[in-house]
């Protein structure tokens, strides 16, 4: 099969989760999409990784992996702190940093 | 080690020390703070003994590798300019934070940092001064700004935000000119005898002369935006305004003195033919400093914008010393900037205390002091004709040899500078009048005179006013191998005698 | 050149004395003024012993020196605090000194009901300590220092009682104008150091023969500048009137007798300067001139009894300024006067204290009126000092003035003429103001108040009058007896016996025409005032007299042409500083701030808005480098 199909579909979820960030107001889909985004990328790298028949690309593919883990724990924990204190998971109600 | 890393080091000691004392006790601080000054201003009187006088090459010098690959070296060394100036900082620290011990009483943070800060400002006058590696000068010479911001920003009058920010931008503005210019004669350097920055071996580099402007202006305008010349003296009087006596002391009296001595050491050391170049323009902008700032002093309200003034005017002196080039200008405007820094000194001293009583820092809101507070009155006084340089107090003599150094080579600018010494008379007198004489002015009758604590301050600043003014010897000797040094350095040498005999 | 060990004390004694007197303040309440007149006293003591000392060294020997520390030494500029005492100075130490302690005994009686008694008499010591170093300095220098000294003692002293605003403002004027003195006297320096390499007396008189006629000038006009600033000469004279605000016997000591002839001391001291350059003492001559018939003018309409001496006292510097001059004799003439001048002149002042003392403090003249029989010991030696001033034959000022009108109009064709006749002019009004000052005072009906008492003052005032009053008598025959003074003068001023030049009129007429002049000036003045002299000034009288009434427009003319434009201008650079440079700066900071806030609402804290501008961006960037590569 044409390895070149693997990069199509990671372009494809990559936009996707681009989008997703972009529109989406719930904090929740908006981390899934960067998830998405991540995993796009994993995807990407593991694809290249076969292209050029070596294991640099599943290694980085590793990194972030675990990066994406301590991502979420950080990630959820604050979503979950703020939905507690404000009632709400909109990332437009989250705007405090602005002043 | 050499004794001058000791007295860098024995400030910060001090500040450690102080880091770890309890947040409310504040006495205990002050003490600490007082007795670290003290232990090295004896350290540096050991020094001065030691120093030999007839020697004109760096002393006590010391070099370690700091950053190898970019042949930056921590070096350090004095001559006669440096040992001098380094003298009046560490006596004017500890008189600093004995006269105005509750100063830091107003401010955002609690007194323990007001302490920390002084002392690491300290430390670095020290280095500042010390430093023969030309990036140690600089990271020095930018780090000192920190301090300062914070001293003016959080225990400083009025609008010291404001005024904190002004200074921090200006001299930022200077630091990256000079910055760049380092970078450039670093990359001369490297082209002509290997990466260093080390001063003595730059100064024997062959630039051409239109890099050589270049680089020249770029310290240039770092030391005069310090010193501070016109028209780049702005941020002085708003500062002077805002910050504590203290910090004015340590601001006007050493940190502009870093200007002044960076024009001896870096403009005059490093680019010789560029300085010949500029001088005509300096002196014309050193003798628009004396006049103007003589006649913004005569125009201000505010007593502390009045000592900002006069103190333009005294570095416009200092300037036309150095770049008149003869070896009484050069001389005496060293002498000049120990002199400015307790002349000045003991005029804050007197100026704080007035302010910090009378709760205003209006002129007008003065008058009839010496029939109130005596002795507060003489130390304004005689600080006062110190300012205005009596013959008998020092400051005359620097005056005078840097005016008749300038004479003997550009008699035109030294005439247009001795008609100062008119408006000097003016602007002190007219305070004088206006806040020791007269009636007493309705609120000050009950004003209290100064205390044991505050005689004792200002009585040492005092005292050397009047004894280098019969007995200048001692300095003058120090400095002269040091300027003479400079001179050979330039390639000049003074005018003969018109008149042969 | 004798070298001496104990000049330095001559100096050191007032300046502890001082210094002691100001540092322990109200503990020496007690015995401070007490101390200070001994201090005096005992430097007049050293005077006296310096001078009999002299006197048996014969030759070069007579002067004598004194290194006492190096003080300044910075490449060929070596200034060192040494003492000269020679023939020169010593008539300047006996005067000081003993004009001097004569006026710290007055003082202590005049000053007795003053709280601050004893700050008065540290002030009067650090005078006598600045003036000694003034005369006694061996260098431009050194006399630079006590030069500028007793300007601070006389700044001290005119604002002694500061509480007063007008007495502020005086002593301020007063040390302003001295500044600007003091500018003439630090180029004069630097020219001299310029041009020879040293500022020693010794080494300028040295170097002066090798010197261009255009330096010695220069030097000379900034000279004559310092000595118009110190001794109150035209165009630098209006503070001496308003200096009366200190305490009288300041006004006699400082004002009359030594402080204000420092200018003739400096001149004739650098007569070899002068000597070399016609133009620079043909300045000289204008300035003495001019000053004299000016202060002449002012005495005539003061009503103030003490700013009618201090006009007198710049009208007959004047003539010492003139005589100086004109030539080699006229340094020796001008001493002369100097020092007959001291005595009168301080004499009739401390009269005018014990006068003012007498009667409450008043000074206008015109409240006065027969006293003389009241203050016989006053009026007696007020008197002699009068007709000693006047000139009237045997008195001192007779032989001094004389012989400056005499050199005057020896100094040949036009010339001579008209400084003969204007030394002539001076004798005659000055003959008028001092007769109309004793006649109002000491004649005629009285005009004071009722509360006044006038009584004759105590045996410590008077006592200093008594000897001042024999010195007004004596000294001028005394110096001028087998040319004694020019003759002892000689070896430093270079000056000859015999008056020189071609002589216009034989002494003898001279003497006849000033005698004239005088007896003219004293009968205008006897007939105007010998009768009734209204309590206030008249109102209706010409143009003339209104302008010598307001000092010929000095302070008018200082006041329109220094201070108001320097006051504009001074407004002016403040309005400079706030609107253009400083402007200029916050116009900077202005455009900063404004495009920071401008860009600041992209940062809305919208999560998704970044989101959309890190695509947009990363979009753009990917766009780029594909143009780029394509």
């Amino acid at each position: 099969m044409d390895l070149s199909n693997y990069i199509y579909l990671s372009v494809i979820l990559f936009t996707i989760g681009a989008i997703g960030v972009v529109v989406r107001r719930n904090a929740i889909v908006v981390f899934m999409c960067i998830e998405l985004m991540l995993n796009a990328a994993n995807l990407a790298f593991v694809t290249f990784a076969r292209i050029n028949g070596n294991l640099d690309g599943q290694v980085a593919s590793f990194f972030t992996m675990v990066v994406a883990a301590c991502e979420v724990v950080v990630g959820l924990a604050i979503i979950v702190t703020i939905y507690r204190s404000r009632r709400s998971a909109s990332v437009d109600d989250a705007s405090l940093l602005k002043r | 080690m050499s004794i001058v890393t000791t007295l860098e080091l024995l400030p910060l000691l001090g500040a450690v020390l102080l880091a770890v004392i309890p947040k409310s006790n504040a006495e205990l601080a002050k003490r600490v703070a007082l007795a670290t000054s003290l232990v090295t201003l004896a350290v540096a009187g050991v020094m001065a003994y030691k120093f030999q006088i007839h020697d004109s090459a760096m002393q006590f010098v010391q070099s370690n590798k700091w950053i190898a690959s970019f042949g930056i070296n921590y070096a350090v060394g004095i001559d006669g300019i440096a040992l001098v100036l380094i003298l009046m900082a560490v006596v004017l620290v500890p008189v600093v934070i004995l006269a105005g011990w509750h100063e830091s009483e107003n401010g955002k943070w609690s007194a323990k940092v007001f302490y920390i800060l002084i002392l690491v400002l300290e430390t670095m006058m020290v280095g500042v001064f010390a430093a023969t590696d030309v990036f140690l000068f600089y990271v020095i010479f930018e780090a000192m700004l920190i301090p300062v911001y914070f001293l003016i920003g959080g225990y400083g009058r009025g609008e010291r935000a404001a005024a904190a920010m002004k200074f921090l931008l200006y001299s930022l503005f200077g630091g990256l000119l000079m910055l760049a210019a380092i970078i450039g004669i670093y990359v001369i350097a490297g082209n002509q005898i290997g990466h260093t920055f080390d001063l003595a071996q730059l100064s024997t580099l062959t630039i051409d002369s239109s890099t050589q402007n270049f680089l020249f202006l770029g310290f240039f305008i770092a030391f005069a935006i310090k010193a501070p010349l016109w028209p780049l003296h702005t941020w002085l009087p708003t500062a002077a305004k805002s910050a504590t006596p203290g910090t004015s002391i340590l601001l006007l009296g050493v940190l502009d003195k870093v200007g002044t001595y960076g024009m001896i050491r870096f403009c005059i050391a490093l680019f010789p033919e560029a300085a010949k170049t500029f001088t005509p323009l300096i002196i014309v902008l050193a003798l628009i400093s004396i006049l103007y700032g003589a006649f913004l002093a005569i125009g201000q309200k505010e007593i502390n914008g009045l000592i900002a003034f006069t103190s333009i005017s005294h570095f416009g002196f200092i300037t036309l010393g150095i770049f008149a080039m003869t070896s009484q200008g050069l001389s005496g405007a060293t002498l000049y900037m120990v002199n400015h820094g307790f002349s000045t000194g003991a005029l804050f001293l007197a100026a704080g205390w007035m302010v910090s009583r009378r709760k205003s820092s209006n002129i007008e809101d003065f008058g009839g002091l010496q029939r109130v507070t005596p002795v507060l009155a003489w130390t304004f006084f005689l600080a006062g004709m110190s300012a205005l340089a009596l013959p008998g107090l020092s400051s005359f003599v620097s005056e005078f040899l840097v005016l008749v150094g300038t004479f003997t080579r550009y008699p035109i600018a030294a005439i247009f500078g001795t008609t100062g010494i008119v408006l000097a008379a003016l602007y002190v007198l007219i305070v004088i009048q206006k806040s020791l004489h007269g009636p007493t002015t309705p609120g000050n009758e009950d004003l209290k005179d100064l205390n044991l604590r505050e005689k004792i301050s200002v009585a040492p600043v005092i005292a050397l006013l009047v004894i280098f003014g019969f007995f200048p010897k001692p300095l003058l000797d120090a400095i002269n191998p040091a300027s003479q040094t400079v001179m050979t350095h330039a390639g000049v040498t003074d005018p003969a005698p018109k008149a042969g005999k | 050149m004798t070298t001496s060990s104990h000049l330095v004390y001559l100096i050191a004694l007032p300046l502890i004395s001082a210094a002691l007197l100001l540092l322990l303040g109200r503990k020496t309440d007690k015995w401070g003024h007490i101390l200070a007149t001994l201090v005096s006293a005992s430097a007049f003591g050293i005077g006296v012993s310096e001078f009999f000392a002299m006197q048996g060294r014969t030759g070069d020997a007579r002067a004598a020196t004194q290194k006492i520390f190096s003080w300044i030494s910075v490449g060929t500029f070596k200034v060192d605090a040494s003492l000269l005492l020679d023939q020169l100075s010593i008539c300047f130490v006996l005067l000081i000194t003993g004009v001097g302690t004569l006026i710290h005994i007055y003082s202590i009686a005049y000053m007795s009901h003053d709280h601050d008694r004893r700050r008065f008499f540290a002030y009067l010591n650090l005078f006598i300590a600045a003036m000694l170093l003034l005369v006694l300095g061996d260098s431009y220098l050194n006399l630079y220092v006590g030069w500028e000294g007793v300007g601070l003692a006389s700044y001290l002293l005119i604002g002694f009682w500061n509480q007063k605003p007008a007495y502020a403002t005086a002593a301020k004027k007063a040390f302003v104008a001295n500044r600007v003195g003091d500018v003439g006297l630090s180029l004069a320096i630097m020219i001299a150091f310029a041009q020879f390499g040293t500022v020693t007396f010794a080494g300028v008189k040295a170097g002066a023969p090798h010197a261009s006629t255009a330096a010695l000038t220069a030097i000379g006009a900034m000279l004559l500048l310092a000595a118009a600033g110190k001794s109150a000469q035209f165009p630098l004279q209006s503070w001496l009137g308003d200096a009366m605000a200190g305490p009288t016997p300041v006004s006699a000591l400082i004002h009359a007798a030594t402080m204000v002839t420092a200018g003739v001391y400096l001149i004739t001291r650098s007569n070899f300067i002068f000597d070399g350059s016609s133009t620079a003492r043909l300045m000289v001559v204008i300035v003495g001139g001019i000053t004299l018939i000016f202060g002449a003018l002012i005495g005539t309409a003061k009503d103030d009894i003490k700013k009618a001496l201090a006009a007198s006292t710049m009208s007959q510097i004047g003539y010492m300024i003139l005589a100086s001059g004109l030539g080699p004799v006229g340094y020796a003439i001008a001493i002369m006067h100097l020092l007959t001048h001291g005595f009168f002149k301080a004499g009739m002042f401390l009269g005018a204290g014990s006068v003012m003392h007498g009667m409450d403090d008043e000074v206008n003249m015109r409240r006065y009126g027969g006293i003389g029989k009241l203050m016989p010991i006053t009026f007696a030696t007020f008197g002699l000092g009068y007709l000693a001033i006047i000139g009237v034959p045997p008195f001192a000022g007779f032989y001094s003035k004389d012989k400056i009108i005499e050199l005057a109009f020896n100094a040949g064709g036009t010339k001579g003429i008209i400084l003969g006749g204007a030394t002539l002019l001076g004798a005659a009004i000055t003959a008028f103001y001092m007769t109309r000052l004793i006649v109002m005072t000491f004649t005629g009906a009285k005009r004071w108040d009722e509360k006044a008492h006038p009584h004759e003052s105590p045996i410590l005032m008077w006592l200093p009058m008594a000897v001042l009053a024999v010195g007004s008598v004596a000294t001028g025959f005394l110096f001028n007896s087998g040319n004694s003074l020019v003759n002892w003068l000689a070896p430093v001023l270079n000056s000859r016996n015999e008056v020189g030049g071609e002589e216009l009129m034989k002494p003898i007429v001279v003497s006849a025409l000033a005698l004239l002049a005088v007896i003219i000036g004293v009968g205008i003045a006897v007939g105007m005032y010998r009768k009734e002299v209204p309590v206030v000034a008249p109102e209706k009288v010409s143009v003339f007299t209104r302008i010598v009434r307001k000092d010929l427009m000095q302070d008018a003319f200082n006041e329109a042409v220094l201070m108001r434009p320097g006051q504009k201008l001074t407004e002016g650079l403040v309005k400079t500083d706030y609107f253009a440079i400083d402007g200029l700066v916050r116009l900077v900071a202005g455009i900063f701030a404004s495009t920071s806030t401008a860009l600041r609402k992209i940062q809305n804290g919208y999560v998704r808005s970044y989101a959309l501008i890190m695509v947009g961006g990363a979009l753009a960037l990917i766009a780029t480098i594909w143009v780029v590569t394509l």
